[in-house]
């Protein structure tokens, strides 16, 4: 005897294949084949040419100085970030709600433009940058100007992902442990970082994605200075046009292993985070 | 450690959440701050606690004053609503967190910490759960726990915000006992905020009642049901049956209703005046008494507990809310009445409230002025 059930669109087995059919086809050909591709075509002139390709003086540079701002946009944005969360979740004041808006700028604004502001601004003919000239201090078309625009483009990742953390678990255990006579950093140290750790370090992975692979803000204020300016995936497009294919791929599949192992931690953090959050549900039911 | 607060008002923006309250509660009480949401009386705990700055006032422990004093300097124990235990510390390290943070040159060696956790634990008897995660606990072990925790560090003053608020029935009964044993064990000054009428009077030595950023009254529980000083009060605790008539010398009369004071009642003409009365103070009976013609409508019975509750509406004439008297279930056995059927109170006791805002006027009628026995039910 077969019980008759309530079929709900997608109930039928045919709706529900075709889609699934449907959403691996459009993964395979816009993600899997083109990621395959790379490091198909790195390899393209055999391992040992992949390696020539590597450790190239500039290629070396370009890794150097990717890292390099990577090290730097990290830890500034960091710090930025949970500053920025702690202010808006922990304190009353004019303007609050201005600032939580404002924090998503650099997401709505495209990098292209970004680097065109910090150009103006920065630049030799510009407002603050004729200044700055005659201090002697260049900014735009050196490794500072990279820098400060890949801040710039990564910043709210982490503030982002704290906000909507810390304003659910609210202010009454840092009350709590202010009761009991705990200092500033000690609150901060023993009760809100425990609390916020998986956040924060999603936040990071993110913000370290994004810092070593942007490219718009960065080509805008570099001036692509072969062995000083150039960063990984600058010097992509540029060996591109110098019709060095195998070279381009090989530096494009360092790129593509970084978003590899990003994906692979930023699953792991998601997991513990979802983890974290299951007892907490459990915490608001009164038994 | 007695407490003082003198003149505190605090805005929130444009709303005014507490306008010049003074309360002084002297050393070991354990007072109950009663009012409805929205009165003020958790801002009022808070501000004790120094969690909140007051905009104007001072708050004085022991005569000194500690206004300016910082939340982690005031030395007081404090019971969140929610608990508020730390999430990510086990049962023993959330008990062992105040003695932990200590500077170094007063915090007790580790061993002296975990003996007075252990202590703690024992305490509130919940020494087993001590490995636990707040997670793990049931809401009234998380408040026992939330408790140990405000006690770690030896409070002179304890301040509960809701402390039994989100628990069910049973637990709570448990645990108010519990915090009175604890409270004449230990000997703090406790000052805890409710909205449960219930619970701060059978908790508290004193009770402050509050409304709209007021005290409205600060009495011993029976002082304050048997002798509230003003509408308000009067509303807020108990159900209270409540008659509104124009008066014209001793007589309050409102369309087919009508009561006459007695003698020695102050007598005025042509004013509005209300009476007061607890379900207690009024008998029903199936005729009208000589001093009052209150004729009532039964709307609904309810057999449930020690007394049968009779839920009543005016007949002939009009009240705010239905009326509801008590009567024992011997009355209710030989008397029988149904819904639908009439009858007439006949008030023993009234309080009468000539203004608003004015303390009431307490009359009672004499068995003489009362009605003969052959009407009674």
């Amino acid at each position: 005897m077969h019980e008759r059930k309530t079929m709900r669109a997608g109930d039928q087995p045919w709706v529900k294949w075709s889609l699934i059919a449907m959403a691996f086809a459009v993964t395979m050909l816009m993600l899997v084949i083109p990621l395959v591709i790379i490091f198909k075509q790195a390899f393209a002139a055999g391992g040992a040419n992949y390696w020539a390709n590597l450790t190239d003086t500039y290629t070396m540079h370009a890794i150097g100085l990717t890292l390099l701002v990577a090290a730097l946009t990290v830890p500034i944005n960091l710090v930025f970030g949970v500053m920025l969360a702690w202010l808006v979740t922990r304190f009353d004041f004019p303007g609050r709600k201005v600032l939580i808006t404002l924090i998503d700028i650099p997401f709505a604004v495209s990098p292209v433009v970004a680097g065109l502001l910090y150009l103006l601004l920065y630049g030799s003919n510009g407002w603050l940058g004729s200044w700055l000239m005659d201090q002697d201090v260049q900014l735009m078309f050196s490794w500072p100007g990279i820098v400060m625009v890949t801040v710039f483009v990564t910043c709210p990742f982490v503030a982002r992902e704290l906000i909507p953390l810390m304003q659910q678990q609210g202010r009454e255990e840092e009350e709590a442990g202010v009761v009991l006579g705990a200092t500033g950093w000690q609150l901060f140290r023993r009760i809100t970082l425990p609390n916020i750790q998986w956040a924060l370090l999603y936040g990071v992975v993110l913000t370290n994605a994004r810092a070593v692979g942007e490219f718009g803000a960065v080509s805008v204020v570099s001036g692509n200075i072969r062995g000083e300016t150039n960063t990984l995936s600058l010097h992509v497009e540029l060996l591109y046009q110098d019709y060095n294919v195998v070279g381009a791929f090989a530096s494009a599949s360092l790129l593509a292993g970084i978003a590899l192992i990003t994906i692979v931690v930023k699953s792991f953090v998601e997991w513990r985070q979802a983890r974290q959050r299951a007892p907490l549900d459990d915490q608001s039911d009164n038994r | 450690m007695s407490i003082s607060i003198e003149g505190i008002t605090k805005h929130f923006g444009s709303f005014q959440a507490l306008k010049d309250v003074s309360l002084d509660i002297p050393d070991g009480q354990l007072v109950g701050l009663l009012g409805p949401s929205g009165s003020g009386k958790t801002t009022l705990l808070r501000i004790i606690a120094g969690l909140e700055t007051a905009d104007g006032g001072r708050i004085l422990f022991h005569g000194e004053d500690v206004t300016g004093l910082h939340v982690r300097e005031r030395k007081v124990g404090f019971v969140f609503q929610h608990y508020a235990l730390f999430r990510h510390m086990t049962v023993a390290q959330n008990v062992a967190f105040g003695l932990e943070v200590m500077p170094a040159k007063e915090r007790p060696p580790a061993a002296e910490i975990r003996k007075r956790v252990d202590m703690l634990l024992e305490m509130v008897q919940l020494g087993q759960l001590a490995d636990r995660f707040p997670a793990q606990l049931s809401g009234g072990q998380k408040q026992r726990i939330a408790l140990a925790r405000a006690l770690s560090m030896k409070p002179q003053i304890l301040l509960l915000d809701e402390p039994f608020g989100a628990l069910d029935a049973k637990v709570r009964k448990d645990l108010r006992r519990w915090l009175r044993a604890l409270h004449s064990e230990f000997h703090f000054t406790s000052v805890f905020v409710t909205h449960d009428q219930e619970e701060a009077l059978e908790l508290s030595d004193q009770v402050a009642v509050m409304s709209a950023g007021r005290i409205e009254q600060v009495d011993r529980p029976q002082q304050l049901y048997a002798e509230p000083s003003s509408q308000f009060v009067f509303d807020f605790l108990g159900h209270v049956n409540v008659f509104a008539g124009q008066q014209n010398g001793t007589l309050l009369n409102q369309d087919d209703a009508w009561v006459r004071l007695p003698v020695g009642a102050a007598e005025r003409v042509g004013q509005t005046a209300q009476l007061y009365m607890r379900p207690h103070e009024l008998t029903l009976q199936s005729a009208p008494a000589a001093h009052a013609h209150l004729p009532l409508c039964i709307e609904s019975i309810s057999l449930v507990g020690a007394e049968v509750r009779l839920e009543l509406s005016a007949r002939g004439w009009a009240t705010a809310e239905h009326w509801e008297v008590g009567i024992t279930h011997t009355q209710f056995n030989s008397w029988q009445p149904a819904r639908g059927d009439h009858c007439f109170a006949v008030p023993r006791v009234a309080h009468v409230f000539q203004a608003e805002g004015q303390a009431p006027e307490t009359i009672r009628w004499q068995s003489g002025e009362l009605d003969d026995p052959a009407a009674m039910i």
